[in-house]
């Protein structure tokens, strides 16, 4: 899918290639939707996450068709090829070999419920009430050097803030493993 | 970029299609061309052998032999392995591997895609067959699979790192992440005011050659960055219950990437497709461009399969040592350093 839309670059200006987008975006969504509900279903933890990498590959792939080619290359990057990857690393360390785990989808189910819906209330409300029905500029994809100005003169605050907070994670990360 | 070479317009899917078979032809040579020359030549003379000599002049043919004798081979799956994941995890590794090959240019309008991000690209997307080994090693439910992935993953995780901050020093020179932009710098760069053959990154990013090229051989896990294959230890690691075509698919993927981590080498450091004294945007360079691209990449090839076949395997602590204590403090030096002279000069 990502093989699809990465060549379709040209300005979105005709009619063609906004039907395109729509169908591309009509099979991403579907084969999102479906891993993302098989993913909280599965017994195997291994399984969920793998049922996340499709998800999560979908996500880059929405983000490219809306031009967005950075942050979509940052999707796989962070995303797929150092979270998912942290998260198999860990099961496979802790849980041995082959096997379903019984615990994890019983007690959790009704925190983990309550978090996601408290979740899309907070997120949705914030995207409406931010964007409203405002339609996005798709005249053009996005430079990976106007992103680069605007963090470092514009955002250049919440940027180093994250920074921080990454520093400070790394910090209590080397701390709590050196606890002896 | 420059005229346009082809007297006809084609069609989107057509010009798709088209591009789709390059890729596939743009992944099998250089492998196949890499497993001749140096797996079975290259090692052989350095052990006092010939190597395959039966199949066709001088044993060309044998990697055709090779291809017909693991078809036919019985696919075996362990009673207690995953089977859909099993099955899947070859093709994770490959799917890597032909996204990889998109990014790379072989001439001024011979390219595959022309994207803005185009290494971050490449560097993306070479991170995805680490989720393939994770899937062989846990599906394959066998202890040695299993060790052999998670050692890969350490492996890999942890040279990812030096091989990404490696290229950052070409990209500030540069001053793009486009592989094209990559190249017409080097192509239109000059030392010291001296422009004859152009600015081959390797001259004023040796550091960051260097360090790309021990970063390649740890993510490809050839010797000495085997550990997660160590043969005496754990048989062949996350490969183990792999037979037949399937194992075929993980060697094809381990020799295509290995070909195709070379193209990028050569292309970022050794300023890809472009021979100095020609101007960079004659159409000539569409031709001549890919078969300049294949010389560079022997060359490079060359130097990791003579690391390969040279020196003995690293100790995991080792390996783990000079990632984190040597090559990465090394690379952020060399950002800083060329951070420095990019604004000062």
């Amino acid at each position: 899918m990502i093989l699809a839309a990465l060549p379709g670059f040209e300005p979105l200006v005709s009619g063609d290639a906004v039907v395109a987008q729509n169908i591309a975006f009509g099979i991403l969504a579907v084969v999102m939707v479906a891993a993302a509900l098989r993913m909280v279903t599965t017994p195997n933890v291994v399984h969920a996450a793998l049922y996340l990498v499709i998800v999560l590959a979908g996500v880059a792939g929405i983000f490219i068709l809306l031009g967005a080619e950075f942050v979509g290359v940052t999707q796989v990057l962070v995303y797929i090829g150092a979270i998912v990857v942290l998260f198999l690393f860990g099961i496979m360390l802790t849980r041995g070999a082959l096997g379903e785990d019984e615990d994890a989808a019983t007690e959790k189910r009704r925190m983990a419920l309550m978090v996601g819906v408290l979740l899309l209330v907070v997120t949705g409300g914030a995207l409406l009430d931010s964007f409203g029905d405002a339609a996005m500029d798709r005249s053009r994809p996005s430079l990976t050097a106007e992103i680069g100005d605007s963090i470092f003169s514009q955002y250049i605050v919440p940027f180093e803030a994250v920074s921080v907070l990454l520093l400070a994670a790394l910090i209590g990360a080397i701390v709590v493993a050196r606890k002896e | 970029m420059s005229t346009l070479t082809l007297a006809v317009e084609l069609a989107y899917w057509q010009q798709t299609t088209i591009r789709a078979v390059v890729a596939l032809v743009a992944v099998l040579i250089p492998a196949g061309t890499l497993v001749y020359l140096f797996l079975f030549k290259m090692m052989s003379f350095m052990q006092s052998r010939l190597g395959p000599m039966e199949a066709g002049p001088y044993g060309s043919l044998q990697l055709l032999a090779e291809v017909g004798k693991f078809l036919q081979k019985e696919d075996v799956l362990p009673r207690k392995a995953d089977r859909v994941v099993f099955k899947a995890a070859p093709f994770v590794v490959l799917i890597s591997t032909f996204l990889l090959v998109l990014v790379i240019p072989g001439g001024p309008d011979a390219f595959f895609i022309d994207v803005d991000t185009g290494i971050f690209l490449a560097l993306a997307v070479s991170s995805i067959s680490v989720i393939g080994i994770l899937m062989a090693g846990w599906a394959s439910s066998s202890k040695y699979s299993l060790l052999g992935a998670l050692r890969a993953t350490g492996q890999l995780i942890a040279y990812e790192l030096p091989l990404v901050l490696a290229v950052m020093g070409v990209v500030i020179q540069a001053g793009t992440l486009n592989m094209q932009g990559i190249v017409m710098a080097q192509a239109e760069g000059e030392i010291f005011g001296f422009g004859a053959i152009g600015n081959p990154f390797i001259i004023t990013q040796f550091l960051g050659f260097v360090i790309f090229l021990i970063a390649v051989q740890a993510e490809l896990t050839q010797p000495p960055f085997d550990m997660p294959v160590a043969e005496s230890e754990i048989v062949t690691g996350y490969l183990t219950e792999y037979t037949g075509m399937r194992f075929l698919l993980f060697f094809i993927g381990e020799f295509a990437t290995a070909g195709i981590f070379s193209a990028l080498a050569a292309t970022l450091f050794l300023g890809g497709w472009y021979v100095p004294g020609l101007d960079p945007t004659d159409n000539l360079f569409n031709v001549i461009g890919p078969l300049v691209l294949m010389g560079k990449i022997i060359l490079v090839a060359f130097l990791i399969f003579w690391f390969r076949f040279t020196y003995p395997r690293f100790r995991e602590d080792q390996l783990q040592t000079l990632a984190w204590k040597v090559l990465i403090p090394l690379s952020l030096v060399n950002i800083v350093v060329t951070g420095v002279l990019k604004v000062l000069v």
